[in-house]
């Protein structure tokens, strides 16, 4: 087929033509491809290049280390111990049910956490580590690593965890920690990424709780690269956290452990307090728990034993009871009415056995009556109808005043998981609280410690510690924080007038140190370390007209939950008092009996510092004595090295 | 024989040839070539294995075998072109039939050395073959509806068998291949203006058919063309990749993060980032200048073919070379597109840099043909 020559020139320029158009609709869209390049790459570049770096830096919080708790001595009673664990990486061990069966035949594993972390393997990519056995003992570790070689994928690693090396003994002080729970993210107001972190250990209770911001410390950060699949490549930088502060407490170890020992068995508390300083020496409170258990997880066994012991080993029963305070309280009536100048020590009250009040009989515990007794009679012999008499001349408000001055019904602020405010009623509060008028038999019950009032161990040593020294003693828990002491306790001078202090610091030495005193059994021998004190014995049970009639039923005859509790408050030395020491024996019997001789081993031990020397006890005291405290120091050797395996 | 209508006196014979060729076009062809194999290295984390070094090799090897097709005489490649196409048309049938037996999407034909895809053997021969036809074709007839009607059908043919593999991007590369062969032979404006009016017509018919009683598509249709086109709706799914794909390239600023410094091609953010997202690992590394460096690459080889195509007086050589030079234009500007968030996600490989040998090696031989018509045109 021929074709003329202009069709060809004519076909050529057209062609010319329309590929000059395509051309400059390839050129358009070259361009626009080229603007869009620029739009991203030159004006959106930092936006992108920002993604970027997200997309690769992940930044991982590095927990900081928790601050220590230590005791007067620097005893450590909180410590971070380091814990082994092992963790395996499924894509370095190839074939893992072989490799586990292996790791099983080195060191027993629990087969529920090995299916645990057969799921998690399952679950999660294959460079994940995935924990196999937590809290390994160190031999296991070892024997692990000289076995490396033929456990591909496994490794050991170092974290730190709490320990409480002494355990129960400082359980309801320092408290414990444990993993963060949703319900703590829910309560409190906290900014701190690190309780972000899965399990990170907070303070549950005690000093670990209320002092959470100063033990805790600041997170560290670390930026690591990871690609696509989150894998970490390296680690570009890190930044080392703050770690928590150390606490340096008031507490004394040795005196702590030797009160929980000396109570062993019983349901009580003991406070002991330095009036120096002020600074808590002992809180005490038997039974109690172990925190190393919540630290762990607690298994359901030992909670449920916790919780059904019907000694109650979680309440700490030296700031959280509430009991009572019984004839101990008759310092705050007398001080009260001799203060107000109601009665003058030397005035005397006719004692009969009983005192009628509105119609009402009220009883003194001896039946035969005192006779004619003064101020210090009363206190020594704890005659109840001297102080029927003073109540209800001076009243109950000022009663509830002088109870709020010696810290009975004032909240005391430490840092402990519970503190009891106790009671100091008075008429408003029985309006406001009951809505009841308040009534003359009231006074004459709160009068001797019953009825309304109530009042922790602390409270009552504090009230001991303030008649003693006559200042405003202020408890002190935490001496120091990060080495910068704490202010003393020891504060201005009680608004009591200081000869009236006098004459009852003189009858609570009668109750021990005179004849026939009600404290006599708590006698210290030795010079120099004599103790005053107070007995008390408060009823949970209403005694019947008719029961009295009979003959009041023995406490030894009673089920345990309705005998009497046991109290005894004292300081020593007499003449120059270091420590005051309040005891409670909940259901112990009489106050003489169950609980001053707790509170002198207790307040010798302290006073020496140390087991005391046999001859500070009567002579007829020392063979059971020394049969004691060869008891208890069995007992405090026996717990520790348990308590010391890693 | 329209050849001979020319004067044949000047067209070089033997390996005089060789001086004749296009010489531009090869150097810059060898250029982005050489960018692919940087980055081929690059994203290896610096290594020529496993894409750089078979790369290179069959880059030499489809060099040899474009001066080779470029020695041969542009008649007989015009002699041949219906035979091309209709070989392509029935591999692509084979492929189709093979697939369905193997219970897979089989795209590509083993022959031993290297693994053939008909479909980008099509896009080539498809060109081919309609330039023979508009070189055959009277002019006067060019927009006679039946002469018109005829290259429609040999372009939806191969088009429809493509589309049925599926690979979507390929058809679109047919479809607009042929249609801008069509258009630079000469077929009447009223055509192409139809088409496209009744194409953007239906698309905004169905779309404001939408949420009405009468709406022309099911809903999850709908949804399914919704992320298909904003894949941002959907950054986990589909849209993971386009995201991570822009990062990268915003990411490189105007110099870029260095060679072998990005770190999303590094960290494997990227997919398929030695294939199709090659261009964003370019672009992460050498930043704007990079990639607008070959972005201006490109546009000189499409510049040099069309510098080329109209300096020659012979219709199918001109035809040819447009054509080869516009499907090698969709081939970048797509994938560009792609990769920048401004065209939805289709398979369609960055031209000699993305990794893989068929689609190189055809590219290669259709640059050949190209070198054949510069070579033989009538002087």
């Amino acid at each position: 087929m021929k074709r003329p020559v202009r069709d060809l020139e004519q076909s050529s320029r057209r062609i010319g033509r329309r590929a000059l158009l395509l051309g400059s609709a390839q050129l358009g869209v070259a361009a626009a491809l080229g603007l869009r390049m620029r739009s991203m790459q030159v004006e959106q570049a930092d936006q992108f290049r920002l993604l970027a770096e997200e997309n690769r830096i992940n930044i991982r919080l590095l927990p900081p280390a928790r601050g220590l708790i230590f005791d007067r001595n620097g005893i450590p009673l909180a410590e971070n111990e380091q814990n082994y664990r092992v963790v395996m990486v499924r894509e370095d061990a190839g074939d893992v049910d072989e490799v586990l069966a292996r790791l099983q035949d080195i060191v027993a594993l629990d087969p529920a956490n090995i299916e645990r972390a057969r799921e998690d393997m399952r679950k999660l990519s294959s460079f994940v580590p995935v924990i196999i056995a937590d809290r390994l003992l160190w031999e296991d570790v070892a024997k692990i690593n000289i076995n490396a070689p033929a456990l591909p994928g496994v490794s050991a690693e170092v974290g730190l965890s709490r320990r409480y090396p002494y355990g129960a003994d400082v359980g309801h002080v320092v408290g414990y920690v444990g993993p963060v729970s949703d319900y703590d993210l829910s309560r409190i107001d906290d900014q701190d990424p690190l309780l972000q972190i899965p399990k990170f250990q907070i303070g549950k209770t005690g000093v670990e709780n209320k002092l959470e911001h100063t033990l805790r410390g600041s997170a560290g950060t670390k930026r690591i690269e990871v690609n696509a699949l989150g894998r970490v490549m390296r680690e570009l930088d890190r930044q080392e956290g703050v770690a928590g502060k150390d606490i340096q407490l008031g507490l004394d170890e040795r005196l702590q452990s030797y009160a929980q020992a000396r109570m062993d068995g019983e349901s009580s508390g003991a406070v002991v307090i330095d009036l120096q300083t002020g600074d808590l020496r002992a809180i005490a409170s038997a039974p109690s728990f172990d925190p190393n258990l919540f630290v762990r997880g607690i298994s359901v066994k030992d909670w449920t034993d916790l919780n059904e012991n019907k000694y109650r080993p979680l309440a700490a029963k030296a700031v959280q009871g509430a009991y009572p305070p019984g004839s101990t309280f008759k310092m705050v009536t007398g001080l009260a009415a001799l203060n107000a100048g109601v009665i003058s020590p030397e005035e005397t009250v006719y004692c009969r056995g009983y005192t009628v009040v509105a119609g009402t009989r009220f009883h003194c515990w001896k039946r035969a009556g005192h006779g004619n007794v003064n101020f210090h009679d009363s206190l020594k012999y704890s005659c109840d109808c001297y102080y029927y008499e003073v109540a209800q001349r001076i009243g109950i408000d000022k009663m509830a005043e002088m109870a709020r001055t010696l810290g009975i019904g004032v909240k005391h602020d430490l840092p402990l998981s519970a503190i009891s405010t106790g009671l100091a009623p008075d008429k408003q509060w029985k309006l406001e609280v009951r809505g009841e008028d308040w009534r003359i038999g009231d006074t004459v019950n709160a009068a001797i410690g019953q009825g309304y009032v109530l009042a922790s161990p602390l409270q009552l040593a504090i009230m001991t510690a303030r008649i003693a020294t006559g200042r405003v003693v202020t408890p002190r828990l935490v001496k120091s924080v990060d080495g910068v002491e704490e202010p003393s306790g020891i504060g201005e001078p009680l608004d009591i007038n200081e000869n009236m202090l006098r004459r009852c610091r003189a009858s609570m030495n009668a109750v021990i140190n005179e004849k026939r005193g009600t404290g006599a059994r708590a006698k210290v021998i030795t010079a120099g370390y004599e103790m005053a004190g107070k007995t008390g014995t408060s009823q949970v049970r209403r005694i019947t007209a008719e029961e009295r009639a009979r003959g009041v039923i023995s406490n030894d005859d009673l089920p345990w939950e309705r005998r009497d509790h046991a109290l005894f408050v004292c300081f020593a030395p007499v003449d120059n008092p270091k420590f005051a020491v309040a005891v409670v024996v909940e259901h112990g019997g009489g106050g003489s009996t169950a609980a001053s001789p707790i509170a002198r081993d207790i307040m010798l031990q302290a006073l020496y510092d140390g087991p005391p020397p046999l001859d500070a006890y009567p002579s007829a005291d020392r063979a059971r004595i020394e049969e004691q405290q060869a008891r208890i120091a069995q007992r405090i050797t026996q717990i520790k090295p348990a308590q010391d395996r890693v | 024989m329209s050849y001979l209508a020319h004067n044949t006196k000047f067209v070089p014979t033997g390996f005089r040839k060789v001086l004749y060729l296009n010489w531009p076009v090869i150097i810059l062809l060898s250029a982005v070539a050489c960018a692919g194999f940087i980055m081929l290295y690059s994203v290896a984390g610096g290594s020529p294995d496993p894409w750089m070094e078979p790369q290179v090799k069959r880059f030499i090897l489809g060099l040899v075998l474009m001066i080779g097709v470029g020695m041969v005489p542009i008649w007989f490649w015009r002699n041949v072109a219906g035979v091309a196409f209709g070989v392509s048309v029935m591999l692509l049938v084979a492929v189709e039939l093979f697939g369905a037996i193997g219970m897979g999407a089989q795209r590509w034909i083993d022959l031993g050395f290297m693994r053939l895809q008909p479909s980008e053997l099509t896009k080539i021969t498809l060109v081919m073959f309609l330039a023979a036809y508009y070189d055959w074709l009277p002019t006067n007839k060019t927009s006679h509806p039946l002469w018109v009607a005829l290259p429609v059908v040999f372009i939806l043919v191969p088009t429809a068998l493509v589309l049925k593999q599926p690979d979507l991007g390929t058809a679109l590369l047919l479809l607009m291949g042929g249609g801008a062969v069509m258009f630079l032979a000469g077929v009447h404006w009223a055509y192409f203006a139809t088409v496209i009016g009744a194409g953007v017509g239906t698309v905004y018919a169905v779309f404001l058919s939408r949420g009405t009683p009468w709406q022309l598509l099911k809903d999850y249709q709908f949804r399914r063309i919704d992320t298909f086109l904003d894949p941002g709706n959907d950054p986990l799914g589909a849209g993971y990749h386009i995201t991570q794909a822009k990062i990268a390239l915003g990411s490189g600023g105007w110099t870029g993060r260095g060679f072998m410094q990005g770190t999303q091609s590094r960290l494997n953010f990227l997919p398929e980032k030695h294939t199709d997202f090659i261009f964003t690992t370019l672009a992460e590394e050498f930043g704007f200048v990079g990639a607008f460096s070959l972005l201006v690459l490109y546009i000189l080889i499409i510049v040099f073919c069309v510098a080329s195509a109209m300096n020659n007086k012979d219709r199918f050589s001109s035809l040819l070379t447009l054509g080869i030079a516009m499907t090698f234009f969709l081939f970048f500007s797509v994938n560009m597109a792609m990769v920048m968030g401004l065209a939805p996600v289709v398979g369609v490989p960055l031209p000699l840099v993305s990794y893989g040998g068929s689609a190189m090696l055809v590219l290669l031989v259709a640059f050949g043909l190209v070198q054949s018509a510069h070579v033989h045109k009538p002087r």
